[in-house]
C-alpha cells in the first residue's frame, strides 16, 4: 500500500515500527538485569521509553502525517504534564532536604 | 494527495467540518487526550512523590515481577500494531481483515486485563493492599486507573467487532475506528511509561 494512500503509512512500516518496540523493549529489559549499567539506569531507560512513547504516537497515532493542529492539542497538555510532574518533584524533594538539612 | 487534505474532504462531506477544516471529532478526542495527559500526569507525580517512602512492606523490589511484565508490555504492543492494522483494512474497505484484527486488538487487551487481575491477585496474597503503605496507594490507583481505561478500551473495540459483524461498520465510518485507535494507542503509550516509572525505576 502506498504511503499516501489514505491508510498514514504502509503495513511495512507498521511492522518495522513494531519491531523496533519490541527489541527497545527487551534491551530495557536487559539493561534493568546488567549490574554494570546501574549507574547509568536511570536516563538510560527514560531515553528508551521517550523513543518508544514518540514511535507510537507519531506512527500509530499519525501525527506523523496529521495535520500540526492536532500535534498542538496533543503536545500542549504533555508538556504542562511533565512540568506538573518535574516541578511537584522539585517541591517535595526541596522540602524533604529542608527539613533534614541533607 | 496528503492524508490531512483526504480527510478534510470526508469531513465536509459528512458535515463534520469544524471551522479549521478539520474533522471536529478527531479535534475533540485529541483534546480529551490532552486532558488525559493531564490525569496520567498526575498520578504518576503522585507515584514518584512518594517513592520509596513506605514505612513497611512489601516494596517494590520483593514484589514487582520483571518477566512477567515485560511479556505484559509485549502484548500491548502488539495489540496497538493490531489496531493500526485493523484502521488501515477498514480504510481499504478489506472489512474481512478489519474484523480480524479489531477482534485481535480487542483480545490483546483481555490479556493484558488477565495478566493485571493475576498481578493484583498476587499482591493481595502478598500481603500488599490499597491501603497496605504508600507503595501500595500509589501503585494500585494508578496501574487500576489504567486498568480502567484498557477495560473501556476493550469493550469499546468488542462493540466495534459486533457492529462489523452485522454490516454496520465499513470504510464511511474509517473515522470511528480511528477514534479508537487513537484512544488505544493512548493506552499503550501511558503503559510506556508505567511499565519504566514504576516497574523497571526501582
Amino acid at each position: 500500500m502506498s504511503e499516501q494512500a489514505g491508510a498514514h503509512a504502509s503495513t511495512g512500516t507498521y511492522l518495522r515500527i513494531a519491531a523496533i518496540l519490541v527489541m527497545i523493549t527487551l534491551i530495557e529489559v536487559g539493561v534493568f538485569y546488567v549490574p554494570a549499567f546501574q549507574a547509568v539506569l536511570v536516563p538510560v531507560l527514560l531515553v528508551l521509553s521517550a523513543v518508544k512513547f514518540t514511535l507510537v504516537v507519531m506512527f500509530y497515532m499519525h501525527l506523523k502525517f496529521d495535520n500540526r493542529f492536532f500535534a498542538f492539542l496533543f503536545g500542549g497538555p504533555l508538556l504542562l504534564a511533565l512540568a506538573v510532574v518535574v516541578s511537584l518533584l522539585f517541591i517535595f524533594y526541596g522540602a524533604v532536604r529542608l527539613r533534614t538539612g541533607t | 494527495m496528503r492524508y490531512d487534505t483526504q480527510e478534510h474532504a470526508a469531513a465536509v462531506a459528512h458535515g463534520h467540518a469544524s471551522f479549521m477544516g478539520l474533522d471536529n471529532r478527531k479535534m475533540a478526542f485529541w483534546a480529551f487526550i490532552g486532558s488525559e495527559c493531564l490525569l496520567f500526569g498526575s498520578l504518576i507525580s503522585t507515584y514518584l512523590v512518594y517513592k520509596g517512602r513506605s514505612l513497611t512492606g512489601p516494596f517494590p523490589h520483593e514484589i514487582l515481577n520483571i518477566p512477567f511484565t515485560s511479556f505484559s508490555t509485549f502484548d500491548l504492543l502488539m495489540s496497538s500494531l493490531a489496531m493500526v492494522l485493523a484502521l488501515a483494512a477498514v480504510q481499504r474497505g478489506d472489512m474481512k481483515q478489519g474484523k480480524i484484527w479489531l477482534f485481535v486488538t480487542a483480545l490483546l487487551g483481555l490479556v493484558f486485563l488477565g495478566g493485571q487481575y493475576w498481578e493484583f491477585s498476587h499482591f493481595v496474597r502478598e500481603g500488599l493492599g490499597l491501603t497496605t503503605n504508600l507503595f501500595g496507594s500509589t501503585f494500585f490507583v494508578l496501574t487500576g486507573t489504567h486498568g480502567a481505561h484498557v477495560t473501556v478500551g476493550v469493550i469499546w473495540l468488542l462493540t466495534l467487532w459486533v457492529q462489523a459483524l452485522r454490516g454496520k461498520l465499513g470504510p464511511a465510518n474509517a473515522m470511528t475506528v480511528e477514534i479508537t485507535g487513537l484512544y488505544w494507542h493512548f493506552v499503550d503509550v501511558v503503559w510506556i511509561v508505567i511499565f519504566t516509572v514504576v516497574y523497571l525505576i526501582q
